[in-house]
């Protein structure tokens, strides 16, 4: 398959994405706003194709279980779901990341808590970044503000958690799920053959081939000196996670005199906010956090130097604020903004908010 | 004759199976049915060829660290999820034998889903189901296979049918799924027994090999241990009660 210009959802996008960059399996189970991944692949077949196998699990539980036997035995493995079913994976999440397995988890957020609502929400926040499941680990999360972005992150979430045998998430709200744009999807990438896995998966459990010592994949370990080893390793690959791969983005920080920061398609209401602003007068600029983990905590450090005051607006309660907060050691005034329940707050909003709550 | 004459290869009849790994020290309680299962999978394994194409899946349960002691590939998964787990691995390696390895807590409680689920879709694996009775690992709790009247940890004036509701007979569930191809019910507590299940092992991988579907040999087992017996004495248990409820034999073979 070649490059091509087509117009489209982000969960079909995704769906596109998986088949092109390669992936051996996705398994998953349906739940809105992110169903139409596993109804898009169902329908473009890839097993007739690629080769890449689609499952349609009896739960989410199920679901990443079948992620980690997969990453386990070396392949390129993936699951979707939205917030309740995220809640269910986690401790499978724990698990991989224990395991040290490369594997991808897309969450379309919708509110909550509870089974709360269909519609858009970045209330996962918390989840996504600081663990989620039991245990000190992370994953590499990624927050795509377009459809495009979604299809980026399949191929770039897949090449992270290669390379660091780390599971990475993109942590999308049910807007850039839902939403219908131009995207550019990628030339087929070639699955990797048995040989490539073997070379890059050297751990893999595939059956102990050519006579080769025999591969364990697991998490226990009884003895807790070697266990606080183990500890020790993920924690060095962490901090060396933080050094390479912290993405954002700035939109016209310098010369600012306040800054907004938002992720996801928030980022984007953010920019039309900002031209608002512009027009009466008040100069933003806008960073956006692309990796949630690793944060950008040191760009937003260096955007907030001669800031009068920064805007953090989110579709939650106040999540992403704290680690903003830390960024900046509270050097100047840093307040949120978000709407809940689903409520998709306008440009509008988001100015009058930075006027009442920073400008005053 | 000089008992040197007799120690020759050509009179051997028996030897340590090559795929139980000898450098490490086995965790199981003297006694422990999980021990003779081991040594028939690896026997089974070793004897039809499948060492380099063989993934095991070992569950939560005194059987944990099944990986330790079996020489194939083994991925080790969390509580009751192993069908799953082995399903994914299955359908990627489809040249792949996968089996699971798991109890009756495993199985048939917080694993019920994964279990039936992987059954009925007839995912070309072997699922291997130890059957004591009761949680070895945690310190001797009741299982949904524990019988009525048998004393547990969380039991401990027997299982009472209003407050613990019946023994789960997981396996008769397996039987009636359109997925399973051979679902048998076997022990190891007498020469004669070890050798039958051995036998069901061998005809559960073969058709893995043959992609007939799922296969599931249940072990009825003891554990001494949880049981508070001695080894002799649990074997003794096992067959005045545990057979009556769970007995012996094929519940299903599709030629
Ligand atoms: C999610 C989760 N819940 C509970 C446990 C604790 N746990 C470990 S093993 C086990 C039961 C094991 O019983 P069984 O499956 O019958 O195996 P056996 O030890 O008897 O062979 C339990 C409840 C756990 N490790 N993980
Ligand atoms: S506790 Fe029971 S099942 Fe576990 S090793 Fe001991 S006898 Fe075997
Ligand atoms: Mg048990």
């Amino acid at each position: 398959m070649k490059e091509e210009v087509r117009l489209m959802k982000g969960n079909e996008a995704i769906a596109h994405a998986a088949i092109r960059y390669g992936c051996d399996g996705y398994f998953g189970y349906p739940i809105t706003p992110q169903s139409e991944v596993l109804e898009t692949l169902e329908e473009l077949m890839p097993w007739e194709t690629t080769g890449m196998v689609v499952l349609q699990a009896e739960s989410e539980v199920a679901a990443i279980n079948m992620v980690y036997g997969g990453a386990a035995s070396g392949k390129a493995v993936m699951t979707s779901s939205s917030s309740p079913g995220v809640s269910l994976k986690q401790e499978g999440i724990s698990y991989i990341a224990a395991a040290s397995l490369p594997a991808l988890i897309l969450n379309v957020m919708r509110g909550g808590p509870g089974l709360g609502t269909i519609q858009p929400s970045q209330a996962d926040y918390f989840q996504a970044t600081k663990g989620g499941g039991h245990g000190d680990y992370h994953l590499i999360v990624l927050a795509p503000s377009t459809v495009q972005e979604m299809v980026d992150f399949v191929g770039l979430g897949f090449d992270l958690a290669f390379k660091y045998t780390n599971p990475a998430m993109i942590l999308a709200d049910g807007i850039v799920g839902q939403m219908m744009e131009k995207v550019v999807l990628p030339e087929q990438r070639p699955r990797r053959t048995e040989e490539e896995i073997r070379r890059q998966c050297p751990w893999a459990a595939d059956g102990r081939k050519g006579g080769r010592k025999r591969n364990v994949v697991t998490s226990l370990e009884l003895e807790s000196s070697r266990m606080e080893e183990i500890n020790h390793v993920l924690q060095a690959r962490y901090r060396e996670i933080e050094k390479n791969e912290t993405r954002w983005e700035e939109i016209d920080v310098e010369g600012a005199d306040y800054l907004i920061v938002a992720f996801g398609s928030i980022a984007r209401i953010c920019t039309k906010a900002k031209e608002l602003a512009a027009e009466k007068g008040i100069k933003v600029g806008i960073v956006r956090p692309i990796t949630l983990w690793p944060f950008p905590t040191e760009a937003i450090a260096r955007a907030a130097e001669g800031k009068k005051g920064i805007l953090c607006v989110e579709l939650n309660a106040g999540q992403m604020i704290e680690d903003v907060r830390l960024a900046v050691h509270d050097n100047l005034p840093v307040e949120h903004f978000g709407r809940l329940g689903g409520i998709i707050p306008s440009p509008d909003e988001v100015v009058k908010a930075l006027e009442e709550k920073i400008i005053r | 004759m000089e008992i040197q004459d007799i120690i020759r290869p050509e009179n051997k009849v028996y030897s340590a199976p090559e795929l139980l790994d000898q450098n490490v020290h086995m965790h199981y309680c003297p006694g422990c049915s999980h021990g003779v299962i081991h040594k028939l999978l690896a026997e089974v394994i070793a004897e039809m060829g499948l060492a380099e194409k063989t993934v095991g899946v070992s569950p939560v349960g005194c059987a944990v660290f099944a990986y330790n002691y079996i020489d194939v590939d083994w991925v080790e998964a969390a509580h009751g999820r192993a069908p799953a787990v082995a399903t994914a691995i299955s359908r990627l390696w489809p040249e792949d034998v996968v089996f699971t390895y798991q109890g009756d807590g495993d199985m048939s409680a917080i694993g019920t889903a994964e279990s039936i689920h992987a059954a009925n879709r007839g995912e070309n694996i072997v699922m291997v189901f130890v059957n004591n009775a009761i949680y070895g690992m945690t310190g001797g709790q009741m299982a949904p296979t524990t019988l009525v009247g048998q004393k547990t940890a969380t039991t401990p004036y027997g299982r009472r049918v209003d407050l613990n509701g019946h023994p789960l007979e997981i396996t008769n569930l397996m039987a009636i799924l359109d997925g399973t191809c051979y679902v048998t019910r076997q022990s190891v507590h007498t020469p004669a027994n070890v050798r039958k299940t051995k036998a069901a092992l061998k005809k559960a991988f073969q058709n893995a090999l043959d992609k007939k579907g799922t296969s599931v040999v249940e072990v009825v087992a003891t554990c001494n241990s949880g049981w508070k017996m001695s080894p002799e004495k649990a074997n003794e248990w096992m067959a005045e009660h545990m057979f009556a409820k769970y007995p012996l034999g094929d519940l299903k073979d599709v030629k």
